[in-house]
């Protein structure tokens, strides 16, 4: 498929305005809605469906396009969410949050900046946090990945597991207790729902679209490797190694490269999580996230962006809104509370995974991208990142 | 003498908890060994065994509820293989990867919906779960009769391996699973047996280690399926005595890890508790990572090449 030049800019120039405009409507949408409104669970799907979103897509990255099957998702979206918390707590309840422990680190990045800049530090010390979160899990990919990425599939995915299961046994040990606060949650700081923007007096509720907002970034930067060199790359290594070392890749650049790549957005996917969810808990990234983001991506076709978006958007909706009549006793008007109690949503939606996983193995998309739906009716293609 | 004498009681319930990974691993590597595929869900055959087993034995006498859950048992491990892999055998090995992540996610969800996300107590098995004490230390008998239990079952199974015609077979579909079906191997029939024989254990393995522990919650299996896994790659995975081995190596690790705090304090090493005992999980991976660093294969695995 060759495009001219002109075309080319076109299309990155309607890209460029439909995120523009998405962004805009969230923007909206935060003020419309209340939390405590009907639409209300809209809000909470779309900020934790952004996060789910970007841990799919990174995940994607690796799993989909670089066929490096890892299964250290968790682990590093912890190491995210640690460094977030950690850099974000002001300074006047650090000592409340770490109720047993002596804090060590008393330095909060947003309100420091706060003092010089106002406003904007705080913006500005949120995203360096993240930014850093990002860095702190891509660093310790890198430690991990010079021993582990010579290992090919299924050790790989073994190996990747039993780091994230190390990390999280390390972050709840008491003696690094002062810097983690030991197996007791992080709490307090920067948070999503704390998030206002406030224009002459009137106060604008930004907590959805801050996290969506970050999750728009950080997979149009995913989208923009995945087409450069280096994505073409991966995609040979991950159709035949032997070829593409054959062709000229360098494996084991390419390999760290995508693993690192990866981990910090998964890193700051586990930033923002902790952003959203107002709490930090080392046993809450337990494998079982890693398979449920696995399992986004499978939902929504291995090897597509797209597809990883519209999975993860559609399983956290389903878990956490559509489907919850199934919890509660009602669900399409049937009421059947002795079948419909606590925990049935969770085996009708596994259930609904299983036959996605063996009868639909492509997924919603397979390997195609929104892109490609527009290509196949008309001639002019409207490119549009995915959000 | 003073370094035995506090490290051994942790020295003899890591081997009874080696022995209850091997009944599991054994799982793992037949059917590694057969199908190239890690059967992530072999860890929660063994929860839903131990919740039958809980269930049946609410109603059921025990001499009828341990083997009819025995029975059942194999029975779901039957069912997954033909449902969840039986599909996908021309398929990537990822999708099958993905479709045993997919079942270990269904087995979990059904067990939180039956038990409500309570504890569930496991019953009491007269005999095995009466306490005796042994070199000065108070222990249940199940943790003696354990590794022996273990011996046995792993002696059998090798028995059966070497010199019935379905091990052959096994053996045959192991080496290379195309040529075997082309030598006239039903490789279906194989494939059920394998999973028949690996449930099979992991339901002896479940009335072993829920003795010991006060109850089943639908996480239970998931951390021992994990190890047990762990013990059959450290083995060298496809190789049954790499297995058995593999494991009571990690179950003593594990075992002393979580005493080492206090070993260290009665040797005078340390002088407080230091939290030690939380790695005594970790400590599984790092044996893991180890293995892989420096010998992939294992420590009886065999040496594969790849052909372009």
């Amino acid at each position: 498929m060759i495009e001219n030049k002109s075309q080319k800019r076109k299309n990155a120039w309607i890209a460029f305005l439909c995120v523009l405009a998405f962004l805009a409507l969230i923007f909206c949408l935060d003020q419309w809605i209340k939390p405590t409104d009907k639409l209300g669970m809209l809000l909470i799907v779309l900020q934790k469906g952004s996060v789910y979103a970007l841990a799919a897509v990174s995940m994607n990255l690796l799993n989909g396009y670089t066929g490096l099957f890892s299964l250290g998702h968790a682990g590093f979206m912890l190491l995210g969410a640690y460094t977030y918390a950690i850099f974000t707590i002001p300074d006047k309840s650090r000592d409340a949050v770490y109720q047993y422990f002596d804090a060590a680190i008393r330095f909060s990045i947003p309100e420091k900046l706060s003092q010089h800049m106002g406003g904007f530090g705080t913006a500005l010390g949120v995203f360096i946090a993240l930014v850093l979160a990002g860095l702190v899990a891509a660093l310790m990919a890198w430690l991990i990945g010079l021993p582990v990425l010579r290992l090919k599939s299924d050790y790989l995915a073994i190996a990747t597991l039993g780091f994230a299961e190390i990390i999280r046994a390390v972050f709840q040990w008491s003696k690094l207790g002062p810097i983690t606060n030991g197996s007791n949650l992080l709490k307090n700081f920067a948070r999503a729902s704390k998030f206002k923007l406030e224009i002459a007096g009137t106060k604008l509720s930004l907590s959805t679209f801050v996290p969506v907002l970050i999750a728009t970034v950080s997979i149009t930067l995913i989208v923009l490797i995945v087409n450069s060199t280096y994505g073409r790359a991966f995609k040979a290594i991950r159709d035949d190694e032997v070829a593409a070392e054959a062709m000229g890749i360098n494996l084991a650049k390419h390999k760290m490269i995508a693993f690192v790549t990866s981990s910090f957005f998964a890193g700051v996917a586990g930033a923002t999580l902790a952003m959203v969810l107002s709490i930090a808990q080392a046993n809450n990234f337990k494998s079982a996230m890693t398979y449920e983001i696995l399992l986004m991506v499978v939902l929504g076709g291995i090897g597509s962006i797209t597809g990883s978006v519209i999975g993860s958007l559609l399983f956290v909706a389903a878990s956490e809104w559509w489907l919850r009549g199934l919890d509660s006793g009602k669900f399409l008007g049937i009421e059947a509370p002795n079948i419909f109690r606590n925990g049935f949503r969770l085996v009708v939606f596994s259930v609904i995974i299983m036959i996605v996983v063996l009868f639909f193995r492509e997924g919603i998309m397979g390997e195609k991208e929104l892109p490609d739906l527009f290509r196949k009716k008309k001639k002019d293609p409207a490119k549009e990142a995915q959000s | 003498m003073d370094v035995l004498k506090t490290t051994l009681p942790y020295i003899i319930s890591g081997i009874s908890v080696g022995g209850q990974y091997a009944l599991i691993a054994i799982g793992y590597t037949m059917v590694y060994g057969i199908l190239r595929l890690i059967n992530f869900a072999h860890g929660d055959v063994f929860m839903v065994a131990g919740l039958m087993m809980v269930y049946l034995s609410a109603s059921l006498p025990l001499y009828l509820s341990i083997p009819l859950m025995i029975l059942l048992t194999v029975l779901l491990g039957f069912t997954i293989e033909r449902v969840a892999y039986k599909p996908l055998r021309s398929a990537p090995r990822m999708s099958v990867m993905i479709s045993a992540i997919g079942v270990s996610y269904l087995l979990q969800n059904l067990a939180l919906y039956i038990t409500g996300g309570l504890n569930k107590n496991y019953p009491q098995i007269p005999w095995i779960s009466d306490r005796i004490s042994l070199f000065g230390m108070e222990t249940s008998r199940v943790t003696v009769i354990t590794p022996f239990l273990t011996i046995v079952l792993v002696f059998a199974l090798v028995m059966l391996i070497n010199h019935t015609k379905i091990g052959m077979a096994m053996r045959a579909v192991s080496r290379d699973f195309e040529t075997s079906q082309l030598m006239g191997i039903q490789i279906n029939r194989v494939i059920s047996a394998t999973f028949i024989i690996g449930t099979f254990l992991a339901a002896v393995g479940s009335i072993l280690f829920f003795t010991n522990y006060p109850g089943v919650v639908p996480t239970s299996g998931a951390m021992p399926g994990l190890k047990a896994f762990v013990a059959a790659v450290f083995g060298g995975i496809g190789s049954i005595p790499g297995a058995v081995i593999g494991a009571f190596i990690i179950g003593i690790a594990e075992s002393v890890i979580k005493g080492l705090d206090t070993i260290l304090i009665v040797n005078g090493v340390i002088s407080e508790q230091i939290g030690l005992a939380t790695f005594s999980d970790a400590f599984t991976f790092v044996l893991l990572i180890i293995i892989l660093v420096f010998k992939p294969t294992g420590l009886f695995g065999e040496k594969s090449t790849d052909k372009v």
